[in-house]
């Protein structure tokens, strides 16, 4: 047997947690009572059997919204013990620990809210030290709002366009080698005519519509409404909208915040336009809007989690998860400190500190409970393109 | 004192629960399992038959009244009582938006299913996600529910009830009773399905000196014991169906004693050949479709030695049914299948190459009775015979799974539980304990449910007047 075979059969055996996942995947594909629920189940039913690639794409398909564990005849204290969301949620973790890139910093997942707090700590250290070494004390004569006077403007770009490059590289990266790990579960070698079409370019319409509906589900949090639409579960079996709402203000708060950096960042090379910008400005009102919204989002999250039903999810990753929302919810708090008290003394100790929680923040963008996000999308997309395919299978009336 | 007494926990106790207290009645519920495992077998379920004279949310076409009437008629063999199953017929049509103004809600029939999406309305989520509905909308509307509160029998003055009385185990372990009066009361406590002993003495012993139950299982609750059947009896409740038998499928041997549920039947039996422990086949495997075969093969496989058959397939029928939960043995030849399986090599060698030999080849197509059979065979397969010769093979083995029994009170449309044909005029029966009016024997989908529903909402609004009269 070849190196490269050996280490094929090698990668393909499942661990403890994917094995999991395949048994619980045998049941559930006898019952498929919770198929209308989500797309994790219609994606089941067109496999016979789960292979490591199978089981990571369900994995990150799967929102942890409850509604099966809920549902479930077989849930413990039943033998059989079946609990989907909380055996997807350690894959999930581990996927984002195996794709990630450099492979090295994959292990960061492992203590994640140590991770998280170590990025923190050199944020804020790295700034606060730059700030006092800049104007020799974090306090300072009024200076309207003028962050350059701290830190030189291309010393800022320098610090996050270096960041944020390698960790958009790094998310790519890693969510690229995801995407190609999916095998189709079309045989197109039994498929000529679909085959041709692919190879024709004709199914690029297919794929078209399947990223539109891709990017509508995630966008819409689709499966966060439990298949009815009225909602996902937190506490127990009672659905809630909430869960939806407060991510709702997370995802859409971040974006109107990146929008505000980015109008700010146009503003800046195209028109000539330097900061600091007036309170009416396009980028401060994307920015006290996207703010309020990171504040509502994170807040709520944090109090649902601490309602959480504790069969949903995987405990473990609690430092994880609140040490992402603690994150997110320290970005806009800092923000808007600095946008409330830029004309004091205190604008330096301020800055200082906000682009310390923004550091931590980009620095962990791939090493994260940020990368969710992007594997969940990559499923997504996987999962509406597959469900444009036909089946393998041949099931007639059972 | 409250109003309603409810006895079960299920789809029928919670439907009378809901409507005695939507009439204004007080209702007291009580599961007699812990809060983990109520339901009884409604958490097993995944639909209800319904009638429908066009396209309604779920359900494709139509389901005419006469067809589902047809329909009852034929598996029940006539064993049914024609006013209430018209009854059921009909409120089927109009109870699903009083089941979702309580929580249920509806998506269309699973895949592989779709021979029931014209006749019956899949519960999103199956039968625990609706117990789950009922009960949190009884908590919102102020019904009482007790856990873990098995009634051991009912202290009644002649066809009257007066109270149940209920044993319960204390922080110490010791049996404390409690008595809880109520001015009216509704049984729906269940079959007697989990009663292994009962069971034990209705199968009684076999022609091999076998006691078949022995290798049964039990497909639902474990909570279904029959206490209160057996006590009506006892005090001269009038009852109606045949105490000897329930509804029994093959599932596979693997299933646990309790709960194994639907995951555990195996659809392949059509698409191959069943044999004994002799390895010999007993019975047609392609006389119709499975879905409607599936439920004679428990009792033919009751029959065989050691309550035992194995399904063998090849790989030809991969991917062409349901998969099971526990997977197949797998042999690359029929020899080590045998031995896998524990048969005699030979003598399954020589079945499959006689049946193999019969096989007349024709167009095989698993959605039509089709022209696939065996000729000069006994006995035959009289579609979808396919020779059982492309490696890898696959055996299952089966045993008899018992879903639910027939025996119940015998009621009129009113659910009013009789004693020597005298109505109670304050003790009734819904659900699973009074079904066999309607289901004398056999069964088609979600038929159970359907009649669980309609004299569950019957029983609730019975009582509740019931329990005003006594009031006024």
């Amino acid at each position: 047997m070849s190196t490269t075979a050996l280490n094929q059969l090698i990668s393909n055996v499942l661990s403890g947690t994917e094995t999991e996942v395949a048994r619980q995947m045998q049941i559930c594909n006898a019952c498929r009572y919770c198929e209308s629920y989500c797309a994790v189940f219609p994606a089941m039913t067109r496999r016979l059997d789960f292979t490591k690639d199978d089981i990571h794409y369900l994995a990150n398909l799967c929102h942890n919204c409850g509604a099966c564990y809920h549902a479930c005849q077989y849930a413990p204290p039943h033998e059989f013990a079946v609990n989907v969301p909380q055996a997807m949620a350690k894959v999930r973790v581990q996927t984002y620990a195996d794709y990630a890139w450099p492979p090295a910093l994959g292990a960061l997942y492992k203590r994640n809210g140590l991770a998280v707090s170590m990025a923190l700590a050199t944020g804020l250290a790295l700034f606060l030290l730059l700030a006092v070494l800049s104007k020799g004390s974090l306090w300072h004569a009024p200076l309207a709002g003028n962050f350059y006077a701290i830190f030189p403007h291309n010393l800022l770009v320098g610090l996050f366009g270096s960041v944020f490059g390698f960790s958009v590289l790094a998310l790519c990266v890693g969510v690229g080698r995801f995407w190609r790990a999916q095998r189709p579960t079309v045989d197109l070698k039994a498929n000529k005519p679909l085959a041709q079409k692919i190879i024709a370019g004709a199914a690029s319409k297919l794929v078209a519509s399947a990223k539109l509906e891709a990017t509508h589900d995630a966008l819409t949090l689709k499966y966060l409404g439990g298949g009815h639409g009225e909602g996902c579960n937190n506490a127990d079996d009672a659905w809630t909208q909430w869960r939806k709402r407060f991510h709702h203000f997370t995802m859409y708060g971040f974006a109107l915040c990146f929008a505000s950096t980015s109008v700010a960042t146009l503003y800046h090379y195209l028109l000539s336009l330097k900061a600091p910008y007036a309170f009416g400005s396009l980028p401060v009102v994307l920015g006290i809007l996207g703010g309020i919204g990171l504040l509502i989002g994170p807040a709520g999250l944090f109090w649902l989690k601490t309602q959480r039903h504790p069969q949903h999810g995987d405990v473990a990753q609690n430092p994880m998860d609140y040490g992402f929302i603690a994150l997110l919810f320290f970005t806009s708090l800092t923000g808007l400190a600095l946008m409330w008290w830029r004309d004091t003394g205190a604008m330096a100790l301020l800055l200082a500190v906000h682009l310390g929680v923004v550091m931590a923040l980009f620095l962990t963008v791939p090493y994260g409970k940020m990368a969710h996000g992007f594997y969940r999308c990559a499923a997504l997309l996987k999962f509406a393109i597959e469900k444009r395919l036909p089946t393998n299978l041949k099931l007639t009336a059972d | 004192v409250v109003d309603v007494l409810i006895i079960g926990g299920g789809n029928a106790a919670l439907c009378a629960a809901l409507m005695a207290r939507e009439a204004g009645a007080s209702v007291l519920l009580l599961e007699s399992s812990p809060r983990v495992w109520r339901g009884g077998n409604s958490v097993h379920t995944r639909n209800l038959r319904c009638m429908h004279d066009a396209p309604q949310d779920v359900l494709t076409e139509a389901y005419p009244e006469e067809e589902f009437w047809q329909d009852l008629l034929k598996v029940t063999g006539g064993q049914t009582t024609e006013s209430m199953a018209r009854r059921v017929i009909r409120e089927s049509a109009t109870c699903r938006t009083w089941m979702q103004k309580h929580g249920v809600r509806f998506q269309p029939s699973l895949s592989g299913t779709l021979h029931l999406s014209r006749t019956n309305a899949f519960f999103m989520g199956g039968g625990k996600a609706l117990v789950n509905a009922y009960y949190r909308s009884a908590e919102q509307l102020g019904v009482q529910i007790r856990y873990d509160s098995p009634v051991t029998r009912l202290e009644l003055k002649d066809e009257k009830f007066v109270a149940a009385v209920l044993e319960s185990k204390d922080a110490s372990g010791a049996i404390v009773q409690e008595r809880l009066t109520a001015k009216t009361c509704i049984v729906a406590s269940g079959g007697f399905e989990s009663n292994i002993a009962w069971q034990r003495e209705a199968w009684g012993q076999n022609e091999f000196g076998e006691w078949p139950t022995d290798n049964f299982a039990i497909r639902g609750t474990r909570y279904n014991m029959g206490v209160l059947l057996k006590d009506l009896m006892a005090q001269g409740a009038d009852t109606t169906g045949d105490p000897t038998q329930s509804h029994c499928v093959a599932i596979d041997a693997r299933a646990p004693l309790y709960d194994g549920g639907i995951v555990t039947r195996v659809d392949c039996v059509s698409l191959g050949i069943m044999v004994n422990k002799d390895a010999q086949r007993f019975y047609d495997e392609g006389e119709d479709f499975w879905p409607k075969r599936y439920a004679i093969w428990g009792r033919l496989v009751a029959q065989q030695r050691g309550q035992l058959g194995y399904s063998i397939i090849d790989a030809k029928a991969v991917g062409r049914f349901m998969p099971p939960v526990f997977k197949g043995v797998q042999a690359d030849t029929l020899q080590d299948l045998a031995k896998q399986l524990g048969l005699d090599e030979a003598a399954l060698l020589k079945t499959v190459a006689d049946y193999n030999a019969a096989c007349r080849a024709g167009t095989f197509n698993h959605a039509v009775l089709d022209d696939c059979h065996t000729e000069g065979l006994t006995p035959a397969k009289t579609h979808w015979a396919l020779p059982v010769d492309t490696a890898p093979f696959y055996g299952y083995a089966l045993k008899p799974g018992i879903t639910f029994t027939y025996l119940g009170m015998k009621v009129g449309e009113n659910t009013a539980i009789r004693f020597g044909g005298v109505e109670s005029p304050n003790l009734f029966a819904a659900g699973e304990i009074m079904a066999g009016n309607v289901l004398g024997k056999g069964y088609t989908a979600g038929v159970g449910m359907t009649i669980g529903t309609v004299f569950g909402r019957a029983a609730g609004v019975e009582a509740a007047r019931a329990a005003m009269k006594v009031a006024a």
